[in-house]
This record gives structure tokens, C-alpha cells and sequence, in this order.
């Protein structure tokens, strides 16, 4: 069931552990499958095959560290070489220059250009700049009004003259208007276009050119669908060729597409990948990071994304808070209840708990659905505070059905509650003792190993065949976040 | 530290047994991601405290508030002294109805334009099979097309199964020249594609036939809604259009404007009206205006969004408790997309029992080779392509045609 490519690895690498170097042959069974792992994730077949030729190149003779095992060593270079090539770190936008300075959006039909200059306009307003929207889109119907619906939105200038004709003199006449305006920040909203239509690219390359007569900065950003396959190269060497960018806006990031386009188009222009768009909400955009993408690519789940997300919801006491149930040995359902509370602030929990490496599949039967949660949450609400701590003791059938009344459920759904939480708990209570017995360790250290064995144990519960190949997460430790803030 | 974040996680990623109670699963997977997040919130803002002088209140910066990109209230914006932007669909359209409406001077057959917008296609997929196979059947050449198919889009999977189907063949046959080769690999993807009924279904005498347009974001729903309307009204047939799209700005304008383009009808109510609603009242309109197609346009979702996908069911729902079963539901597939093309079309047939695929965008260089994976998967049938951005670049998908096209100069 664990079908992602620790295990795979772990099965290729099988017969040599505990080997001191990798050799040839090793290291061809673990490219093999790590070729497949970045196909599948549709990164182009040629950026693989530069990549697998430079993992090889590093990983035969490589010693594996003793605390690694052989393919975490594999994955930690995977891992790394897909970073680098992603770019390393995260590359910001540069708009320093005399006002305004201008940026471009282009990109083919659908990528997501006008979605894209509401949510650029956000973020750099959050930045302190104010940004004018200008339509240039005059090929697809209502294009310009869905822009200025847009700014509307964000609360940003728009110049929008005309739905038809051409484009260029209104970016151009765009950078006066907002020099009248005060505006220190132009966005420019193309047509969509083919990569294969010289006259469009030509009409896009104008609006470049035009726009940076004034002198001033101007940036070009191409917009790409983060679902797009093999043709992500092609498409980004035509752009970059005839109309030419700086940077790279990923698109609907938020899907479950791997997105190793973004791997294939940094490789062939080696344009940075600078924002991702991850929501449906002009908020959603945000500084694209190199080193979560990787783990994505890998089919590893963006797990960075996540706590830092976790991060802007939660407050401190709260995380304290849920770490003291957890390790204390003394988990009751108030706990849960609070911990499902802060949960379901970051999000649908559906979508949440898809986003964890591997569990989007494995809760795929299990067909977790906000409503379920709500049944769950309604339950444990119809209990007294001593019935929360202590259900297995307190409750007999009259209360039983007082709270199946309460929720609107049935007895056998509070039953069932009752029972699979006891497990939970029966498992919580064993790992902090556990962890208890480890002595008078740091309050972190012991909090993270006590917790490592209570979820190890769950799991076990759960019905997993052991942890089979969890070993290659290891070589996947996240990077240290620099400074540790986003915005 | 580090190790223990990754060994949690590992952890999360369990499997799990087919007996175990769903909801012990439901329960562990909350304690486990809230544990996960918890300390990895706590543990890096602690860091975070460690290396900035910054207060931890920074941290946890509110996102702008101005940046309400929901549908909730807008912002008042300034008014910039501009000319003013035509609002109506009408206004829209006065400038570029008469270019756009005017029929080409010289129709090409079907097989033409569809050989004429493949031949980017051609190019890169046909092409190189013979020069591959050019020097005989050899090891390099089976590898060198697995590598065309992939690079088609045709997937992992599904290549390496076709090829090695192929292979058995070219042996047992004893097909030794390229010619043969390629004959069998037409074979093939013929086979791969099937032979389902490909036409759009259309009610009987009772009430308007209903189709449903459904996609992820982008993949060009409106564009080919406004296609098909173009269609059906010059076919004398008439058209209601309903702009259940009420999420993206100006998608109503944009359907709109086809409306009007075409002659169709539109039903449409405020942006952030309830979907819902808009299809129940859009197919009491095309009854009363006689109507004899109502397609239905969405808002484009990511297949992996629930809330969505539910949003959509219960678009479908409302439909079908007036109409009986909808005469189509198509899903929109973008013909750039990757393998994610086929989780797409899983999630939209999970969702909305997508009867036909409309296959977007084939006129780039795009291969389309995520057809064959679909199709192999899922058996939906590819009943539509667009090639182009005229009225007319849409063409009931033919798979003689489409594999004659993939190879059609050789």
C-alpha cells in the first residue's frame, strides 16, 4: 500500500545494505526508479535524463553515512540535486528602479494570467507598493472585465480602456496612467497565447519593449499550469525565445499535480520559479520554495507548506497546549475535540490531511469528509466535561442515548466514538510512559521521541504492516528554515 | 530534531489495513497531523525566536486585509479618469462580432483540419518512429519510442505496456522493417482508444437535451460551450446557455458574450450566486423558451478539492431531478496536461459519472497522448477536440483520424 518511492528504493537497495560504498549496479536499480518517480511526475524526459546522468555521477563510489542507510543516502541526494536544480533557494521579485516599475504577464491560454495579476497585486500591496492592473488581454471575451473585477477585488487601480484592438499602445499608455496616478507598480495582463503562434509571441514581445521605453524596471513573468506534461519545455524555450522572461509564476499549485513541469522549465531557461499559486483566494500566492518543491516532485507531499501554515494559524499556547495532551499520557476527548478545532482552521481537513506524504492515498477509502468530523465534533459536544474525560467510565445507555439525542446521532455512532477512541488513547497512554521512562531529558527532545513512539505505536494500531520504508523520509530532513518567517 | 519531524511523518504515512474501523483511521489521522503540526509550529518558531530579533508576533502576521480575494465584499477603488470599459456583453461585442462570426470563405473537410492542426503532433511523434525503426528493429529503436510515447504524454504506464504489447507482436509476427512496426503500433493505439460511441446523446421528444461542461480551471470550459452553441444554432437547433459558473469574475460576461455571438439564450444571475440555482432556474428557462439544448457551464475546480467536487454533484443533482439523466457530461481536458490529466478525469467520473472528454488545445504542439492513458484507464470517450481558437476548431474526436494524423505522412 506505502507505494511511493522510499519503498521502491528500499526494495532496489535490499540486497546491499549495510555495504559501505555504492556501487554501479546499485546505483542504476535506484535510478531506475527514481526515472520513473519524475516521469510521473511529468518532468520532461530530457531534463530527467540530464538529471539521472548527474545523480549517477555523484552517487557510485558515494560512501553511505553511517547514520543512513542506503537509500535514505540515495534520497538525501535526490532530494538535494532536485533542489538545486529547482534553483536552491527562493528568488524574490526585484521591482527597485524609478516608478513605475512594470511587470508582464504572459503565458498560453488558461495558465492563469488574470487570476495571477489579482493575486500579484496582493502580494505586492503587502509589500507597500500600489499596483495598477492594466488589460491587455483583448483576444479572449470579458478577459478585461474579468481583470477589472479583479482589482476591484484586491483593491487596486485598473486601466482597462478597450476590449478589442491592439494591446500595445494601451501598455504603453498604461505606464503614463499610472505615473498620473502615483501608482509605483504596473502589471500588465496579456492574451493567452500558443507557443507555436509567431505572430502572438511577436504582439508579446512588443508589449515588452514597449513598456520599457519609459525606463524604468520591467519584469516578465511567464505563467505556467503546475498540471502541464512533456510540452512544459518546449512551450518555456519558445516564450523565452521570443518574448523573453525573468521569472516563473506556477499555477494551480493547490491540485495534486506533482509538478515537475517546474523542474523541467527551470532547467531549459533557468528562469527562476519565484511565486506559486496555491488557492482560489487572492491571498493564495506566495514565494515558491525550491526545496518543498522537490519532496513534491518525489511524491513526498509538501510537508514544509504545511507547518508553515500551521505555524500562521496556530497561537503558541495552543501548540503547547496539544503537545502536553499528547505526551502526558492522559489523552481525553476534550483534547481531540480541541485539536480538530485547530485543524479545521487551516482548512478542509480532507484536503489537509491529502497534503501529508502518502496519506492522500491512504484515506482515499476511508472517504474523510468535513461532514464526518461534524458528526464526531456534534458528539463529543453533547457530553459533560467528565464525560469527555472519562467516557468508557461515566457512560451508561441512558447517557449514551442523552448524547446520541444531543447530536444528532445514534447510540451506535456514540458507541463506535467511544470504542475506537479508547484505542486511540490506549496507545497515546502506553507511548507516554514510554516516553516517561526515558528520563530526565530536554522538554523538547523528550516530547518528539515520545510522540515518535506514540505514532509509531498508532499506526501499528491502525493496521499498517510496520513501518515499512519509512527509513528513506529520513534522508528528507527540511532544510532550516532561514529565519523561519514567510512574509 | 530534524529526524524526529521526518520520522513522525514517515509515520503518518501508514497503511492501512482493509478491517480496521474507518473512523480509528479518521481519529488517528487528526491526532497524528495535529501532533505533527503542533510541534513543528512550535519547534520552528521557537528557531524562529532563536535567530531574529523579532518577536514571535511577527510570526503570525495577519495576511492583508485588504486582500479579500473570496467572494466576500470589495473594496472601494478610486475611480481613475479612464475611458469607460463597455460593460454588457453587447457592448462587448459590437467590436469584434463581424470578424469573428463570418464563416471561413473555404471550409476544410474535417479529416483536413484535423490533419492540418496535427501536423505539429505529426512531427514529433511520427516522424521520429521512422527514423527509429529506419534501421531496423532493434533494441534502441523499442527504447527510443517508449521515449516518443512519454514525451507524448502517453505516461509511464501505459507506454510501457503498449510497447511491450508491441514487442510480443513485432516477435510472433515477425514484423522485422519499420513499415510493420508501425503498422502494428497504429494498430494499437487504435485498440487503446476503443470503439465507444462517440456522439453526443440528445434527449428524445421530452424537453431539452442537458449537457453538462465540467473541468478543472483553464482548461477552456466557456470556449468550447461557446463552440458547441455556435454549432447547434447554425444546425437550426436552439441553444440555452447557463452560466453556473458564478465563482470566477466575468466568467457570466464570457459566456454572455457567446451568447450573444451565437443567438443562444443565457440564463445568469449575480457572481457568487448559488451554482445550483443557476442550473435549476436555466433549465425551467430552456423549457419555456423551447430550447431544444441547455449546456450547463461550470466553475472550473481542482479535482482534489471536495467541497468543490460536492458543489458540483449537487449542480448535477438539481439537474437531474428535473431532467431525468443528463444527456451528456463532459469533462474538459486540457491537452497540455500532464499525467495528472488521468487523476483529473478519476476524480470528475468519481463525481459527476463523466459520460465524453472534450480534448482542448490539441492545435499546439501538444500530443494529446494523455487521450490514450485516459481512454486505456477510465474508458471515457474522447467525443470531442478543440483545435483551434475559431468557432469552427472544434470536431467530433475520430480515432482513425487521430492516429492517421499522429502518423499520417509516412
Amino acid at each position: 500500500m506505502f507505494d511511493t518511492l522510499s519503498t521502491k528504493l528500499d526494495a532496489a537497495l535490499d540486497k546491499v545494505k549495510g555495504r559501505g560504498r555504492l556501487d554501479e549496479k546499485t546505483v542504476d536499480a535506484t535510478l531506475k526508479e527514481i526515472r520513473l518517480a519524475l516521469l510521473e511526475a511529468d518532468v520532461n524526459f530530457k531534463v530527467v535524463k540530464q538529471i539521472t546522468a548527474r545523480l549517477r555521477e555523484q552517487l557510485v563510489g558515494e560512501e553511505v553515512a553511517k547514520a543512513l542507510n542506503p537509500s535514505q543516502t540515495v534520497i538525501k541526494a535526490v532530494d538535494a540535486e532536485l533542489t538545486r536544480a529547482l534553483g536552491g533557494a527562493a528568488v524574490p521579485l526585484d521591482l527597485k528602479g524609478p516608478a513605475p516599475s512594470v511587470v508582464v504577464l504572459a503565458g498560453l491560454q488558461g495558465s492563469g494570467k488574470t487570476t495571477a495579476a489579482g493575486k500579484l497585486a496582493t502580494h505586492l500591496k503587502s509589500k507597500g507598493r500600489n499596483p495598477m492592473l492594466v488589460a491587455c488581454d483583448l483576444q479572449r471575451p470579458a478577459a478585461v472585465e474579468q481583470l477589472k473585477v479583479n482589482a476591484k477585488r484586491v483593491g487596486a487601480h485598473v486601466y482597462a480602456p478597450v476590449t478589442s484592438g491592439d494591446p500595445v499602445p494601451v501598455a504603453r499608455e498604461g505606464i503614463s496612467k499610472a505615473r498620473e496616478t502615483g501608482c509605483d507598480t504596473v502589471i500588465i495582463d496579456t492574451a493567452g497565447r500558443l507557443h507555436v503562434d509567431e505572430v502572438l509571441l511577436e504582439q508579446a514581445a512588443d508589449i515588452t519593449r514597449v513598456v520599457g521605453e519609459h525606463g524604468g524596471v520591467v519584469r516578465t513573468l511567464f505563467v505556467i499550469d503546475a498540471m502541464i506534461g512533456q510540452e512544459a519545455v518546449n512551450v518555456a524555450k519558445a516564450f523565452q525565445d521570443q518574448v523573453g522572461f525573468d521569472g516563473v509564476i506556477l499555477s494551480k499549485l493547490d491540485g495534486d499535480a506533482r509538478g515537475g513541469a517546474a523542474l523541467s522549465v527551470r532547467e531549459v531557461t533557468g528562469a527562476p520559479i519565484m511565486f506559486a499559486s496555491v488557492g482560489e483566494g487572492m491571498e493564495d500566492f506566495e514565494a515558491f520554495h525550491p526545496d518543498r518543491m522537490a519532496g513534491r516532485i518525489l511524491g513526498m507531499g509538501d510537508v514544509m507548506s504545511l507547518i508553515e501554515k500551521a505555524e500562521e494559524t496556530y497561537t503558541e499556547e495552543e501548540t503547547a497546549k496539544a503537545e502536553q495532551a499528547l505526551l502526558s499520557g492522559d489523552f481525553t476527548l476534550e483534547d481531540f475535540l480541541d485539536q480538530l478545532q485547530m485543524l479545521k482552521r487551516m482548512g478542509p481537513l480532507q484536503g489537509l490531511l491529502g497534503m501529508m506524504p502518502g496519506m492522500s492515498k491512504q484515506l482515499k477509502d476511508v472517504d474523510i469528509d468535513d461532514k464526518q468530523f461534524a458528526h464526531v465534533e456534534a458528539i463529543i459536544r453533547s457530553m459533560t466535561p467528565r464525560e469527555r474525560r472519562d467516557p468508557k467510565g461515566v457512560l451508561n445507555g441512558r447517557r449514551r442515548k442523552r448524547i446520541a439525542a444531543g447530536s444528532g446521532t445514534t447510540v451506535t455512532e456514540v458507541n463506535r466514538l467511544v470504542k475506537q477512541f479508547a484505542e486511540v488513547q490506549k496507545v497515546m497512554k502506553s507511548a507516554a510512559k514510554m516516553s516517561g521512562q526515558q528520563g530526565a531529558k530536554p522538554k523538547g527532545a523528550k516530547g518528539a521521541k515520545g510522540q515518535a513512539a506514540a505514532m509509531r505505536q498508532l499506526q501499528q494500531q491502525m493496521g499498517g504492516g510496520g513501518p515499512a520504508g519509512m527509513g528513506g523520509f529520513q534522508g528528507l530532513q527540511p532544510a532550516p528554515r532561514k529565519g523561519g518567517k514567510r512574509r | 530534531m530534524h529526524t524526529s519531524v521526518t520520522e513522525l511523518l514517515a509515520i503518518a504515512v501508514t497503511s492501512i489495513g482493509p478491517d480496521v474501523d474507518p473512523l480509528l483511521v479518521v481519529i488517528g489521522a487528526v491526532v497524528l497531523a495535529a501532533g505533527l503540526l503542533g510541534r513543528n509550529a512550535v519547534r520552528s518558531r521557537r528557531s524562529a525566536d532563536d535567530t531574529s530579533s523579532d518577536s514571535a508576533a511577527t510570526d503570525v502576521e495577519e495576511p492583508d486585509t485588504d486582500a479579500d480575494g473570496g467572494r466576500g465584499d470589495v473594496d472601494t477603488v478610486e475611480d481613475l479618469d479612464v475611458p469607460r470599459v463597455p460593460d454588457t456583453p453587447a457592448e462587448l461585442l459590437d467590436d469584434r462580432l463581424p470578424a469573428e462570426v463570418e464563416p471561413a470563405p473555404e471550409p476544410l473537410t474535417l479529416g483536413e483540419r484535423f490533419r492540418r492542426r496535427l501536423t505539429r503532433t505529426r512531427n514529433v511523434l511520427g516522424s521520429s518512429v521512422v527514423e527509429l525503426f529506419g534501421g531496423g528493429v532493434t533494441e534502441d529503436a523499442w527504447e527510443g519510442l517508449e521515449e516518443a510515447l512519454i514525451t507524448a504524454d502517453v505516461g509511464v504506464t501505459a507506454t510501457t505496456e503498449l510497447v511491450e504489447e508491441l514487442r510480443r507482436r513485432a516477435r510472433e509476427e515477425g514484423a522485422t522493417d519499420a513499415d510493420a512496426v508501425i503498422a502494428l503500433l497504429k494498430q494499437e493505439l487504435r485498440s487503446a482508444l476503443g470503439s465507444a460511441d462517440r456522439t453526443l446523446a440528445r434527449a428524445g421528444d421530452e424537453g431539452p437535451t442537458v449537457w453538462l461542461v465540467t473541468g478543472v480551471n483553464g482548461t477552456g470550459k466557456t470556449t468550447t460551450i461557446g463552440k458547441l452553441a455556435a454549432v447547434e444554432q447554425r444546425e437550426g437547433r436552439s441553444v440555452t446557455l447557463a452560466a453556473a459558473d458564478t465563482f470566477r469574475a466575468a466568467a457570466a460576461e464570457q459566456l454572455g458574450i457567446w451568447a450573444e455571438r451565437t443567438g443562444a439564450q443565457l440564463v445568469r444571475k449575480d457572481e457568487g450566486a448559488d451554482p445550483a440555482s443557476v442550473a435549476y432556474e436555466s433549465y425551467d428557462a430552456a423549457r419555456s423558451n423551447d430550447s431544444e439544448l441547455l449546456i450547463v457551464d461550470t466553475a472550473g475546480r481542482l479535482h482534489n478539492k471536495r467541497q468543490l467536487m460536492d458543489e458540483l454533484g449537487k449542480v448535477k443533482r438539481v439537474l437531474e431531478k428535473q431532467a431525468g439523466p443528463l444527456e451528456e457530461t463532459l469533462l474538459v481536458l486540457d491537452a497540455t496536461t500532464g499525467q495528472n490529466g488521468i487523476a483529473q478525469a478519476k476524480a470528475f467520473l468519481e463525481a459527476v459519472e463523466v459520460t465524453g472528454i472534450a480534448l482542448t488545445k490539441l492545435d499546439g504542439s501538444s500530443k494529446g497522448g494523455v487521450v490514450v492513458a485516459v481512454q486505456r484507464e477510465l474508458g471515457i470517450p474522447v467525443k470531442l477536440v478543440g483545435l483551434g481558437e475559431e468557432v469552427d476548431d472544434l470536431a467530433p474526436f475520430d480515432p482513425e483520424l487521430f492516429v492517421e494524423g499522429l502518423f499520417g505522412e509516412l
